[in-house]
C-alpha cells in the first residue's frame, strides 16, 4: 500500500503552513520529513493520516492494505499519548478493543507486541512508573499490535535522552528491517533521518514545501558499519546546508513571535 | 582512545583556612500535614475550652462546656430524636444530591461534547449559577407543595450547577492528544467518551463532589430551618429559638461529624479511581 501526499496545502487562519507539497510514500519505504522549525512537518502528517482535512489537496493510499492490518496508518505520538489510567498491557490493548476480535486473539497481538519492545515484564506497570524511553516503548507496542502497514511517526525520539534515544534508533532499525512496514518519520534531527529513512523530504521554510527529495543510496544494515560514517557525515552536512539559513530565519522568527 | 588511567578525584588532604561548605539554601516551601498534630491540636483546643468553662471565663448559656455537648448528643441518641432529625437530612441531602449529580454530569458531558450543547448550556449556567439557590425555595413551593419536594429540588438546583461546571471543566481538561490517538485508531465516539474521556474528566469530577457535598450540606440546613419539623437544620433553630446551646452545638457537631465523613467517602472514592496519578 502507497502513501501519497497529493498537492498539500493547508493554512491556519492568514497562516500559510504548507504549499503545494507531493510525494509518495511506497509500500514498506521509510521517507523522513526534515525542515526549519514551524514549517509545518506535524501538520502534514497530521494529513498524511487523516487527523486533519488540508485546505487544499488529499492524503491518498494507492493499493490494498496487508489483510491482517487493523489500522493501516497508525501514528506514534511524540507525547507517547499513553492513558495514564492504563496499565502498559491495557494501553497496548486499547486500539484493539473495539475491532471484534476474540479475547484470545487480543491476547496474542497484545503479547506480540509486548515481546517485540521488550515490555513482557512491565504489563501491569502504570506509565508515570516508567522512564521516558519506556513509556514511546509502549507506544511503539500499541503500533505494533494494530500491524500497521505504514507508521506515522511524529518525532517520536525528541522528548528523551540521547541515550534513550539511540537505543530507541536502534529498535526502529531493527523493526522496519525486514520492510514488511513501511514509515513517515518527522524529525528535526538530520541524524536520525539520515540513519533511517529510505528518502528524505526536505522542507522549505513556512510555508513548506519540498525544496528536494534526497535518496539515501544505502541499506541501513550498511549505515551502521564504521566505513559508512564519512558518507553519512557528508550527506548531513549536505542536508543541513540545504535549511541551515531557512533554520536560522525561522529561528528569528519564532523569537519575534 | 579514553584515558581511563585516572579512576577519582580526591579532595584536598588538608584543607586551606578559607575552605567552607556551601551554604543550604533550599529549605522551606514543601509543606506537609502531619495528620498526628492535627488531632492533637484539636484536642488541645477543646481541652482549653473545657478549662475555660470550668474556671468560669465563658458564660455556658452562650458557649456551653464540650462535655454539656456530648451528654447533649448522647441523650439525642437515646431518645431516637437524633436518628429522626439525621435520618430526615440524609434521605433530603441523599435525594436531592443524586438527582442535582446525575443532570449535572448529564449536562456537564454534553456541553463539553457538543457545540450546540456548549452554545446553549454555558450561557444559561453562566446566568442561572450566581442565583442564590436557598431564594428560590419559595418559589418551590408555590411550585411544588410543602412537602420534601421543594427542599430536595433546592439541593439539587445547588449541586447540578456546580457539578455541570466542574463536569464540562473535566472534558475540557482531557489532554486533546490522548483523544487524537483515540481517533487515530478508529476508536468510535462512545468508546472514546467512555475509556477516554470519562476516566480523563474523573479527577475534575470528584473534585466537584467535594465542594457540592458542601453546598447540599448548605442547603439542607437552610431549607430545614425555613420550612421544616424534622431534620438538622430544624432542630438547631428550634434549639436555638429555646436558647438550648448545648442542643444547639450537639446539631452542629452533628452536621460537622456528617460533612467530615462524607469528605472520607470522597476521600475513599478518590483512592479507589483515581490510583493511577
Amino acid at each position: 500500500m502507497d502513501l501519497i501526499a497529493d498537492h498539500i496545502s493547508h493554512r491556519f487562519g492568514a497562516l500559510d503552513v504548507l504549499d503545494n507539497v507531493s510525494f509518495t510514500v511506497r509500500s514498506g519505504e521509510v521517507v523522513a520529513i526534515v525542515g526549519p522549525s514551524g514549517c509545518g512537518k506535524s501538520t502534514l502528517l497530521s494529513i498524511l493520516g487523516g487527523l486533519l482535512q488540508p485546505r487544499a489537496g488529499a492524503a491518498e493510499l494507492r493499493g490494498a492494505p496487508p489483510a491482517d492490518s487493523l489500522n493501516p496508518l497508525t501514528f506514534v505520538f511524540q507525547d507517547f499519548a499513553l492513558l495514564p489510567w492504563c496499565t502498559v498491557e491495557a494501553n497496548v490493548e486499547f486500539p484493539l478493543l473495539h475491532t471484534g476480535l476474540a479475547v484470545t486473539d487480543r491476547r496474542a497481538l497484545v503479547d506480540d507486541a509486548l515481546r517485540r519492545t521488550g515490555l513482557t515484564d512491565f504489563r501491569g506497570t502504570y506509565p508515570k512508573q516508567l522512564s521516558g524511553g519506556m513509556r514511546q516503548r509502549v507506544g511503539i507496542a500499541r503500533a505494533l499490535a494494530v500491524k500497521p502497514a505504514i507508521l506515522l511517526m511524529d518525532e517520536p525520539l525528541s522528548a528523551l535522552d540521547s541515550q534513550t534515544r539511540e537505543l530507541l534508533m536502534e529498535d526502529f532499525v531493527r523493526l522496519l528491517a525486514d520492510g514488511a512496514m513501511g514509515a513517515v518519520y518527522v524529525t528535526h534531527n538530520l541524524e536520525e533521518a539520515i540513519r533511517l529513512a529510505d528518502r528524505i523530504v526536505v522542507l522549505s521554510r513556512r510555508p513548506g514545501r519540498v525544496r528536494e527529495v534526497v535518496p539515501i543510496a544505502m541499506t541501513r544494515g550498511e549505515r551502521g558499519a564504521i566505513d559508512a560514517r564519512g558518507k553519512l557525515l557528508a550527506l548531513q552536512n549536505e542536508l543541513w546546508s540545504l535549511i541551515r539559513e531557512e533554520a536560522i530565519d525561522a529561528e528569528r522568527e519564532v523569537q519575534h513571535a | 582512545m579514553l584515558d581511563r588511567s585516572t579512576h577519582e578525584d580526591p579532595p584536598p588532604t588538608e584543607a586551606a583556612p578559607d575552605t567552607r561548605q556551601v551554604k543550604f539554601r533550599g529549605a522551606g516551601f514543601v509543606p506537609s500535614a502531619g495528620r498526628r498534630s492535627g488531632w492533637i491540636a484539636l484536642l488541645l483546643a477543646i481541652g482549653l475550652w473545657q478549662l475555660a468553662a470550668g474556671a468560669a471565663l465563658v458564660n455556658p448559656l452562650f458557649l456551653p462546656p464540650p462535655t454539656a455537648i456530648a451528654r447533649a448528643i448522647y441523650q439525642l441518641a437515646i431518645s431516637g430524636a437524633l436518628w429522626q432529625h439525621l435520618s430526615y437530612s440524609v434521605m433530603r441531602i441523599g435525594l436531592g444530591w443524586m438527582l442535582g449529580t446525575a443532570a449535572g454530569i448529564a449536562v456537564g458531558f454534553a456541553i463539553g461534547l457538543s457545540s450546540l450543547a456548549r452554545s446553549v448550556g454555558i450561557t444559561f449556567i453562566s446566568a442561572l449559577f450566581p442565583i442564590p439557590k436557598i431564594a428560590l425555595l419559595p418559589l418551590l413551593i408555590l411550585w411544588l407543595g410543602i412537602g420534601e419536594e421543594p427542599k430536595i429540588a433546592t439541593i439539587a438546583l445547588g449541586v447540578f450547577f456546580s457539578t455541570a461546571i466542574s463536569v464540562y471543566s473535566g472534558v475540557d481538561s482531557v489532554p486533546r492528544n490522548l483523544i487524537r490517538m483515540a481517533q487515530s485508531f478508529n476508536v468510535p465516539f462512545p468508546i472514546i467518551v467512555r475509556r477516554v474521556i470519562w476516566p480523563g474528566a474523573l479527577p475534575s469530577i470528584l473534585a466537584g463532589f467535594r465542594i457540592t457535598a458542601s453546598v447540599a450540606l448548605l442547603l439542607v440546613v437552610s431549607a430545614e430551618m425555613i420550612g421544616a419539623e424534622y431534620g438538622i437544620g430544624a432542630f438547631v433553630l428550634q434549639a436555638g429559638n429555646l436558647m438550648q446551646t448545648d442542643q444547639l452545638l450537639a446539631g452542629v457537631v452533628i452536621l460537622s461529624l456528617f460533612g467530615l465523613a462524607v469528605g472520607r467517602l470522597i476521600n475513599w472514592l478518590e483512592t479507589r479511581l483515581l490510583h493511577w496519578r
